[in-house]
């Protein structure tokens, strides 16, 4: 090596300079302020989602309490029309339909609480007259106190959101020492109704439920055989690319479009019936189904091939394999994809309404043909109504949509650690 | 490499040769376009322990798995000629893959225990074609087939723990026991050393003399003093070629090829 060629020699670094000083700062500086950015965006992010919580609670607990009266109601004087030996009898609904238990009902009301002692009691108080005579028609020969739901007024008003009139009625009553405050438990066993004080939510969670169960009968297997054939069996080649794009893209249709697939598949050419918890889960099948293939794919990729070989040197089958050792140990990520699919068919709407699921249905589904509708659906439902009761029941409703929601996923995520295994 | 050398090979064997367990003949392999073996001749039997040496990418693990069609499962891989097992094709339609796979079992390079307890580790492959009648003749196989690959003492209490929670030297006897638990009559070992530890490694090989004469076993390794340790033939690779084929002290001491003695002497690797 000749010296013009050869290195200077090294000047050693000054780590101590200004220059050097400044750069650490600005590192430190740096460091500091993605840190403090990182735990805004959280902190808002649980502000957000507090905020969400904490008004969804304020107004949606007070959905499941409702308003009672205590109505006197002597059947010595009023007009009823009932032969109590028919009672007995096998058609006890038909001699109580024709009885005129409603009007018993207002003239009590009137008698007890004045002219309009009609509006304070609900638009149903009648049914839960009805039902008392039913378990014991003794009654019909006495005066007794029965507890009927308040009217929609009164119960805002006793829950602190008064209109003007109803301040005045409310405490009238109150005064009268009738008013009190219990559990509505027709809200978890009732369907929709036109009066807030008498609907519920079971009809919608029923049909949510079948709706659910329709979807994942379809989408999980069929999505995990697609994902299982694309990943081990299919040949490489351009047939299977196509299909690999197609199913892509399928998970990123706006599920408006699978309505309309829904629609036109379901209904105009295999003419299922309409509004049917089988139909809503046929389309939100479609909807689900290209998010399990993905997920299950992603997982399947990630088996390391030493499973796979070391099964296949012992002499298993391509499908032992499968069966034994790549499935299971993918099933903790397939399961993960279908929490997130079924996640997203539980709160969805669009493609249901195209589907003539925003029917008023009065009656919770006894089928899976049989006309429903499902929770967000409802939501939607009784947020566009008029009369202010509904504010609180969509508020309820909500809540109920949550929790199935986190009991679904909390079941999911509890099967998933059960089979997660490590390698 | 002719039938003339292989003849010539013969004449300086270890252990007397008794009917090759396996013979391949003028095999090559293809990835695609690309030639990964050429025209490679050679026999197993079951006295000896053939070792396959030769410096990376030389074809060495590339034709141990035609000996027991693992090659099928990667696409594009082609095999031309015949290998045979006792006397029969096993690229023959008529052969049986999985059957193949069970006379012909393998341990891989890094060792793969199935994330399952040790016991259904070893016990799987029985499972599968049906080789225990009841569960004390499962027990019975599971028990020989960890003594017989010297891990029993050290696992017998702790058959229900999983397989992934031993030390690798430990896994890697599991896999051993795992391919003998189904009594296979070759087995194929492919570098099963290069991920272990001295120690480790030393139990493989004592092993593999234990196993020698009960199956005829192949072992592919990067290790000279290894090869040279553990086996009584061995064949020299060198860019898909066979290059040398004879009784693995010949072959260190008294090469007949120049790329041989250069490769042995770690003139290039």
């Amino acid at each position: 090596m000749n010296s013009d060629t050869a290195l200077p020699a090294r000047k050693p670094t000054d780590w101590n300079t200004d220059a050097m000083q400044q750069r650490i700062r600005r590192r430190y500086a740096s460091e500091r302020r993605f840190k403090l950015l990182g735990l805004t965006a959280v902190g808002v992010s649980a502000a957000f989602l507090a905020f969400l919580l904490i008004s969804m609670l304020a107004n949606g607990l007070r959905g499941f309490t409702q308003t009672d009266i205590k109505l006197p109601v002597d059947f010595r004087t009023a007009p009823i029309l009932i032969d109590p030996a028919t009672l007995k009898g096998p058609n006890v609904d038909q001699v109580l339909a024709g009885a005129g238990i409603q009007q018993v009902t207002q003239h009590a009301a009137v008698a007890a609480f004045g002219p309009d002692g009609g509006t304070m009691v609900s638009d149903g108080a009648w049914l839960v007259v009805r039902e008392a005579i039913k378990n014991d028609p003794s009654i019909l020969q006495q005066r007794v106190d029965i507890s009927v739901p308040a009217s929609t007024a009164i119960d805002l008003a006793a829950k602190g959101h008064a209109s003007s009139g109803a301040e005045a009625a409310y405490a009238k009553l109150k005064a009268a020492n009738v008013v009190s405050t219990s559990f509505n438990s027709g809200f978890l066993v009732e369907s929709d109704a036109t009066d807030p004080t008498l609907v519920g939510i079971w009809g919608a969670l029923k049909g949510s439920l079948l709706t659910m169960l329709v979807t994942l009968a379809l989408a999980f297997p069929i999505g995990v055989l697609s994902a299982l054939y694309l990943e081990e069996y299919a040949p490489r080649n351009r047939w299977t690319d196509l299909i690999e794009v197609s199913i892509n893209n399928l998970a990123a249709v706006p599920s408006i479009i699978f309505g309309l697939l829904g629609l036109a598949v379901f209904l105009n050419t295999f003419h299922l019936p309409r509004s049917a918890a089988l139909v809503g889960g046929l389309t939100l099948a479609l909807m689900t189904m290209p998010v399990i293939v993905i997920a299950g794919r992603n997982a399947i990729k990630s088996v390391p091939p030493s499973i796979r070989d070391a099964a296949l040197g012992v002499g298993a089958s391509p499908v032992q394999v499968v069966f034994h050792h790549v499935l299971p140990l993918a099933l903790p990520g397939i399961l993960t994809g279908t929490i997130i699919g079924m996640a997203r068919a539980l709160g969805e709407t669009a493609p249901l309404l195209m589907i003539g699921m925003r029917a008023f249905i009065a009656t919770p589904p006894d089928s899976l043909t049989a006309p429903a509708t499902v929770l967000p659906v409802q939501i939607f439902l009784w947020s566009d109504e008029v009369s202010r009761g509904f504010i609180e029941k969509t508020s309820a409703a909500i809540i109920v949509l949550l929790v199935f929601l986190l009991t679904m996923n909390g079941l999911a995520i509890y099967l998933r650690n059960r089979f997660e295994q490590r390698w | 490499m002719t039938d003339n050398s292989l003849n010539e090979i013969a004449a300086h064997q270890h252990a007397e040769p008794s009917a090759p367990k396996m013979t391949a003949r003028n095999v090559n392999v293809f990835y695609g376009a690309k030639q990964a073996i050429s025209n490679v001749s050679i026999d197993v039997d079951m006295d000896n322990v053939t070792a396959f040496i030769g410096p990376s990418g030389c074809g060495k693990s590339t034709f141990l798995r035609t000996l027991n069609r693992m090659n099928d499962t990667i696409s594009g891989a082609r095999v031309e000629g015949t290998i045979e097992l006792d006397g029969e094709n096993i690229y023959a339609p008529s052969m049986d893959v999985v059957q193949l796979r069970a006379r012909v079992g393998m341990v891989f390079q890094k060792p793969n225990p199935f994330p399952k307890s040790i016991f259904e580790n070893v016990a799987y492959g029985p499972r599968i074609h049906g080789l225990a009648a009841n569960k004390a003749d499962m027990d019975a196989i599971v028990e020989k087939s960890l003594r017989r690959a010297g891990l029993w003492d050290e696992v017998k209490d702790r058959l229900s723990d999983s397989g992934t929670a031993l030390s690798g030297g430990q896994q890697q006897r599991l896999c051993i026991a795992r391919a003998i638990a189904v009594d296979p009559e070759v087995i194929l070992m492919d570098e099963p050393c290069s991920a272990l530890d001295p120690i480790a490694t030393a139990k493989i090989e004592e092993l593999i003399h234990e196993l020698r004469g009960r199956y005829a076993i192949v072992i592919v390794t990067h290790n000279m003093q290894q090869a040279a340790r553990v086996s009584q033939r061995t064949a020299f690779f060198h860019l898909g070629n066979l290059i040398e084929y004879g009784v693995t002290s010949e072959i260190f001491t008294n090469p007949r090829e120049v790329r041989t003695k250069d490769y042995i002497t770690g003139r290039y690797g």
